[in-house]
């Protein structure tokens, strides 16, 4: 079986974050880029299945040129080989544009199954999986905690508030990788030294035939601001039973919570 | 041209549900276009007296028992094509676990923009949407131009309000429309609702939420936060260190790679606030810290500090809360 899984180049969130002069981009100077963390899980569980049913596993990705980075580290977990959509026009691209691009660069590949991370962590933008589904018409399931892969269906967990849906899909399927589904591996130096070899294949917008009103942007980002964090920072004194008097007369009076 | 809530429902309306009618009513009053909501689920019964006072004209009632939980398969094709149907140029949904992959297949399916997770919403010759991103360490302002534009709504950010003198504009009520449940073939099968007992709340809709962090100490010692917890009628929450050390479910975790909560009230116990975990509670309306290392972060995010040990503090606390709601 052919696994394809979607990866994403993102800034670490542990920068800081400056917003630039235009009002309308952060500052990309210094920042770290990393797989983003939920693309991880989404790898490891292909990697077990390459492990366990001997399923090929290709890297999908779409970014700049230096996205191969990132790549290498997926194909240093484990996964066989890339295909990165990349070149001119993907900075104009919002998620429904670039869902469009994924879903024709999966469509060369015709995979039986299809992993993402629940989201990216960068724009959160929290759609391009389900969008690809959607676009390749195939099943699909977000956010899973357990996946199993029993012959032409997979069974997964699927998170939603204060419990889970069990849900049984047949294939081909996409499924999102939440946090709790596995531990991703870290690579192993011999493993990143085997990827540096692996084929990664590039393909641009308009190798994949695209129209130009499939990747028209209808979101216009008008301004980035920092959140005001305008927390009072009141540290109580006194005796523990003196604290606890202030608090719960703030929190009832004042802040009107209790 | 129509405004359309989509009704977020588990068994009964969620209040996220009411909260996007609220925010529907204000597009609605803004535009002058009509607001309509759609209902998918079970049956709507009793519960479609909680949709007075929004000013929504119709709701679209889909009633049937395979439709109590959500399905992709039978879900997306309704929104799909009642927006159709009703030229819907605004779509509000609720960006829950379930909700973000429901809008994301509506927005897939109509081959329009979505904007997640919005925490403000607001019409300015079109829709305007803040939206965090970066873990919340930065807010975008978003202009959708196209349409229909489509939005989900962060659960707990805007409060639900009510017109009171739409009753007497005999709009209080909204017209029910039943619609029959279509024709489509499934083809993801539900096996098992695994679902929370009742009145247990979760952490993203919870009001008020207390969680815990290192300073817990082992997973012996929730029951001190749980007290807590009762007296307040909050959830529980956990930092992923206490999640990492395996002494919660990562369902409690707050944060970067947990949940985001933006409850009423925030009591953070033992932790010491790291960015991952700012990243789930930074828009939490009052923040209390508890913590022995007075140079920890999470004071320095707080409104209220208390330097000290949460296992003298907190059963103090519930004791105070206890005595004030009693």
């Amino acid at each position: 079986m052919k696994v394809a899984v979607l990866v994403k180049r993102v800034p670490d969130t542990a920068s800081v974050f400056k917003v630039a002069e235009d009002n309308k981009s952060i500052v990309t100077d210094n920042l770290k880029y990393v797989m983003s963390p939920y693309d991880e899980i989404a790898m490891e569980q292909a990697i077990r299945l390459k492990e366990s049913d001997d399923a090929e596993v290709v890297v999908v990705s779409l970014g700049p040129k230096e996205t191969t980075t990132v790549m290498r580290t997926a194909l240093a977990m484990g996964g066989d080989s890339g295909l990165l959509v990349t070149g001119e026009g993907l900075e104009a691209l919002t998620s429904k544009g670039i869902a469009r691009a994924l879903a024709a660069a999966l469509n060369t590949l015709s995979p039986d199954l299809i992993f993402a991370g629940k989201q990216a962590v960068d724009d959160d933008a929290s759609q391009v999986p389900e969008r690809v589904a959607e676009l390749l018409e195939i099943p699909h399931a977000s956010v899973a905690a357990r996946f199993e892969l029993s012959g032409e269906s997979v069974t997964v967990d699927r998170v939603i508030e204060g419990g889970h849906y069990t849900l049984e899909l047949p294939l081909p399927a996409l499924i999102t990788a939440e946090k709790s589904l596995n531990e991703p591996r870290y690579p192993t130096l011999p493993n990143i030294m085997k990827a540096k070899k692996k084929p990664i294949e590039e393909k641009t917008l308009s190798d994949l035939e695209l129209a130009p009103e499939d990747l028209a942007s209808d979101l216009v980002v008008e301004s980035l601001s920092l959140p005001r964090q305008e927390r009072r920072q009141k540290v109580l004194e006194g005796e523990n039973t003196e604290q606890i008097a202030q608090l719960v007369k703030f929190l009832g009076e004042e802040e009107k919570v209790l | 041209m129509s405004v359309l809530v989509l009704l977020e429902q588990r068994g009964e309306l969620k209040a996220s549900a009411l909260e996007a009618a609220t925010a529907g009513a204000k597009v609605a009053k803004a535009t002058g276009m009509p607001l309509n909501a759609v209902y998918i689920g079970q049956s709507l019964g009793d519960q479609a007296s909680e949709l007075a006072g929004f000013g929504i004209d119709k709701v679209y009632a889909y009633e049937h028992s395979d439709l109590g939980n959500y399905s992709n398969d039978a879900y997306v094709p309704i929104v799909r094509d009642l927006a159709k149907e009703l030229d819907a140029k605004v779509i509000i949904g609720t960006a829950s676990a379930l909700g973000k992959e429901f809008c994301a297949s509506v927005a897939a399916r109509l081959g329009v923009e979505l904007v997640q997770d919005a925490v403000e919403l607001s019409w300015d010759n079109g829709l305007k949407v803040k939206k965090p991103i970066y873990a919340g360490k930065v807010i975008s302002e978003i202009a959708v131009t196209g349409t229909p534009a489509m939005v989900s709504l962060r659960p707990n950010v805007v409060p639900v309000e009510r017109e009171g003198d739409d009753a007497a504009k005999g709009r209080g009520q909204p017209e029910i429309v039943k619609r029959e449940m279509p024709d489509v073939s499934l083809r993801t099968v539900l096996k098992e609702a695994a679902l929370a007992a009742a009145g247990v709340v979760d952490l993203t809709e919870a009001k008020i939420v207390v969680s815990g962090g290192r300073g817990i100490g082992g997973p012996e010692n929730w029951p001190v936060l749980q007290g807590l917890c009762d007296v307040l009628g909050a959830a529980l929450g956990a930092s992923r260190v206490a999640v990492d050390s395996g002494w919660i479910e990562h369902s409690h975790q707050v944060g970067q790679t947990g949940k985001v909560v933006g409850p009423d009230l925030y009591i953070a116990c033992g932790i010491s606030g790291a960015i991952q975990h700012q990243a789930g509670m930074r828009t939490s309306g009052t923040v209390v810290a508890i913590n022995k290392d007075p140079e920890a972060p999470i004071f320095k995010i707080c409104d209220y500090g208390i330097v000290g040990d949460l296992f003298e503090i907190v059963p103090l606390l519930a004791e105070g809360i206890g005595k004030v709601r009693s």
